[in-house]
């Protein structure tokens, strides 16, 4: 069989799971970019001990395995009672390891703001808040823009360990295919043929972003 | 309520658990490292095609990133592992998983490699042909070296991020930190120790690492990118 | 006025970047020993005019002899091809050149920044390089800082050691990209103080600078070049002094106003 047909027979099922996948993705990214925002004020925040958990956050799930926190919250959270279905398992282990890049992400973006306009904006009289609200956010989300488009790039890609909880992603399907058609390196490729065509784009709209906030 | 004598079977078994772990704590280093050094010297190949004034190599080396950047590693490994048994070599599994993890990283890095010879202002290489040094000459004795200084904490995030990644190659039974913590897992049950001591594992292996790839920054006096 | 061929010899030279034109027809003769100062306001074309004729800057049109030798194309038939990079660095090998930035190599010593040339280009022995080295630190007054990183030193130290790194190559000719330009005011004499001294000793020296008082006492001729062409070229007395043209005079005085 060649490709033309093997895609004949599997794209409906392929299809289907790279539907999957982009769900989960997404889903995993909005979790991200709200605990990751909540991580990033505790982490900016006056108050010690949350600063502190805030970074021990950070460190923890970037010092291990995505594949690693994506066992515990499925595995490990059996044994205290707590249940997740091995989709919401991985969006959930994603959501939270995106979330340690993503509140770095949000500190550097705030940081990059030039502090002479904050002043400037002090200066004149402007109240705290509207200094955050008309100064500082709008440069900021300028600046993050790009790397937050980046950590949605490497969670596509991050989908791909969902398999090996048996989340039904893109990988899994590709697995089960393999056992039906017993052509597993045409099959794999295929499916990284569909990750390049998601990812590709994405990584060029990325790119575009970077060049137009070095403007 | 606690029951004492499970928690005692526990803990006499920890000793165990941490044999196999530190076991497969080392395959995980050894893995990591072998890694690091096919990427790198392949990612430096790379980024000199990239940089070269050879449309046509620099046309190779950045289809070649744009492949390995856009499909995720696992993927990559499996189609590795499959192919090479397709063309009929048979490796051991962690053989696979070096080349495989080689390769992806060969991307990753020259793009560290490309952007940290750019870093090195223009006029040091006039002065080098200034003083009639060809190309390749004013390359290797006055860009690559104060390149490689730059390049340092890009390496050194690479590295830290490898390691993590070796993580995936349980999936082709390499007998790393990540597979045997299932071996474990399947024997004993103790779900929530032996993971939670897999990450425990894995956090202080990243750490040491960073810890010491800062303390070589300093010793070298790296100045950081702007 | 000199019979013999010129050591530099500047045929009909433009340089364009994209759109912009910045040398438009520029021929200029150089002979052996002579001290040339290229003078005018930013965006003339002096600097430009200069790095083409180590070929740093590759001409648009027109044709660039050193020493009687095409520089940066070789001559096939009646077609000029670019030159190769051996080539183009052999002839470089020649022409010593000294930046406004200095460009000393910050990885290397003082030492080292200066025996690089002739021990990797030049293929000497490792001894007599030192030996070389050390006479032109001497010469230069920094031979106390041999083992000194560039980060240590001044500008005007820098400098002083830039140009006992070009002088190393024993070149023909020496070129100066505004070699004072990015100095602190009291650090500037120390730096004409040597590119003084190298002009009684007889180097063939193109110079452009802002240092109007060091050109006039320097020079044997002086180019004023504005908007990518040479304006009037002379004696320093003519140009400083005595020149007819309006364009000269006005630069003269505004330059003198300060």
């Amino acid at each position: 069989m060649g490709y033309a047909e093997l895609w004949e027979a599997t794209h409906v099922e392929f299809l289907a799971a790279a539907w999957a996948t982009l769900q989960l993705a997404f889903g995993a990214l909005v979790i991200g970019l709200i605990v990751g925002l909540l991580v990033a004020l505790a982490r900016l925040s006056k108050n010690r001990p949350l600063r502190r958990a805030a970074l021990t956050y950070i460190e923890v799930f970037r010092g291990t395995p995505a594949l690693v926190q994506l066992f515990i919250v499925y595995f490990s959270l059996t044994e205290i009672g707590v249940h997740f279905s091995s989709f919401q398992a991985a969006m959930i282990g994603l959501g939270l390891n995106a979330a340690a890049y993503l509140a770095e992400i949000y500190r550097a973006g705030l940081e990059a703001v030039p502090k002479g306009q904050v002043e400037a904006a002090k200066a004149i009289g402007m109240p705290h808040f509207k200094i955050l609200r008309w100064v500082v956010l709008p440069q900021a989300i300028r600046i993050v823009l790009a790397p937050i488009g980046n950590v949605a790039i490497s969670l596509l890609k991050d989908t791909s360990v969902a398999s090996l909880i048996a989340a039904p992603d893109l990988m899994l399907r590709a697995q089960d295919l393999s056992s039906v058609y017993f052509m597993p390196l045409e099959i794999y490729i295929l499916v990284g043929a569909i990750y390049f065509a998601l990812c590709y784009p994405l990584s060029l709209g990325v790119r575009l972003l970077e060049r137009r906030t070095r403007h | 309520m606690f029951d004492t004598t499970a928690l005692h079977k526990t803990i006499e078994m920890l000793p165990y658990f941490l044999n196999v772990l530190g076991i497969g704590a080392l395959t995980t280093l050894g893995l990591t490292l072998a890694a690091f050094i096919v990427a790198a010297l392949l990612g430096f190949c790379l980024a000199l095609m990239r940089l070269s004034r050879s449309r046509f190599l620099s046309l190779i080396a950045s289809v070649y990133l744009e492949v390995f950047r856009n499909v995720p590693i696992l993927t990559q490994l499996f189609i590795l592992y499959f192919g090479l048994t397709y063309i009929g070599i048979t490796l051991p599994a962690i053989g696979a998983a070096i080349i495989g993890f080689g390769l992806n990283g060969a991307a990753i890095l020259s793009e560290v490699f490309r952007s940290s010879i750019r870093t090195i202002d223009r006029g040091q290489s006039e002065a080098a042909f200034s003083i009639g040094m060809t190309r390749s000459l004013a390359m290797r004795l006055i860009v690559l070296p104060q390149a490689f200084k730059v390049a340092i904490p890009g390496m050194a995030n690479f590295a830290i991020g490898l390691l993590k990644d070796t993580s995936l190659a349980s999936a082709a039974a390499v007998p790393e930190l990540t597979f045997k913590a299932r071996m474990l897992v399947s024997e004993t049950y103790q779900t929530n120790l032996i993971y939670f001591l897999l990450a425990v594992i894995y956090l202080v292996l990243s750490l040491v690492l960073s810890h010491w790839a800062a303390r070589t920054e300093r010793r070298l006096k790296v100045v950081k990118e702007i | 006025m000199a019979q013999s061929t010129p050591l530099v010899r500047i045929e009909g030279l433009h340089k364009s970047f994209g759109s912009l034109d910045v040398l438009k027809g520029i021929d200029l003769n150089v002979q052996q020993g002579q001290k040339i100062s290229l003078i005018g306001p930013s965006g003339s074309g002096k600097t430009t005019l200069l790095r083409c004729v180590n070929y740093l800057e590759e001409p648009t049109k027109g044709d660039i002899y050193i020493d009687n030798e095409l520089i940066g194309q070789r001559l096939v038939g009646t077609r000029k091809v670019p030159m190769s990079d051996k080539e183009l660095a052999r002839m470089r090998a020649e022409i010593g050149m000294v930046f406004q930035r200095f460009n000393l190599f910050p990885h290397l010593s003082v030492l080292e920044n200066i025996i690089l040339g002739p021990l990797k280009v030049q293929q000497r022995n490792r001894a007599e390089a030192v030996e070389l080295a050390e006479d032109l630190l001497n010469k230069v007054g920094m031979f106390a800082k041999r083992d000194a990183f560039p980060e240590q030193l001044s500008g005007g130290q820098q400098q002083r050691i830039a140009i006992a790194r070009a002088l190393a190559m024993k070149p023909k000719l020496m070129l100066f990209d505004e070699a004072t330009s990015a100095l602190d005011p009291e650090l500037v004499g120390e730096v004409l103080g040597v590119m003084r001294r190298l002009a009684e000793e007889g180097m063939t020296m193109i110079i452009v600078t802002h240092e109007m008082s060091f050109a006039e006492s320097v020079s044997d001729q002086v180019i004023f070049m504005a908007d990518g062409n040479i304006v009037e070229q002379g004696p320093p007395r003519q140009i400083f002094r005595e020149s007819q043209v309006e364009r000269t005079r006005c630069f003269i005085r505004a330059v003198q106003e300060h």
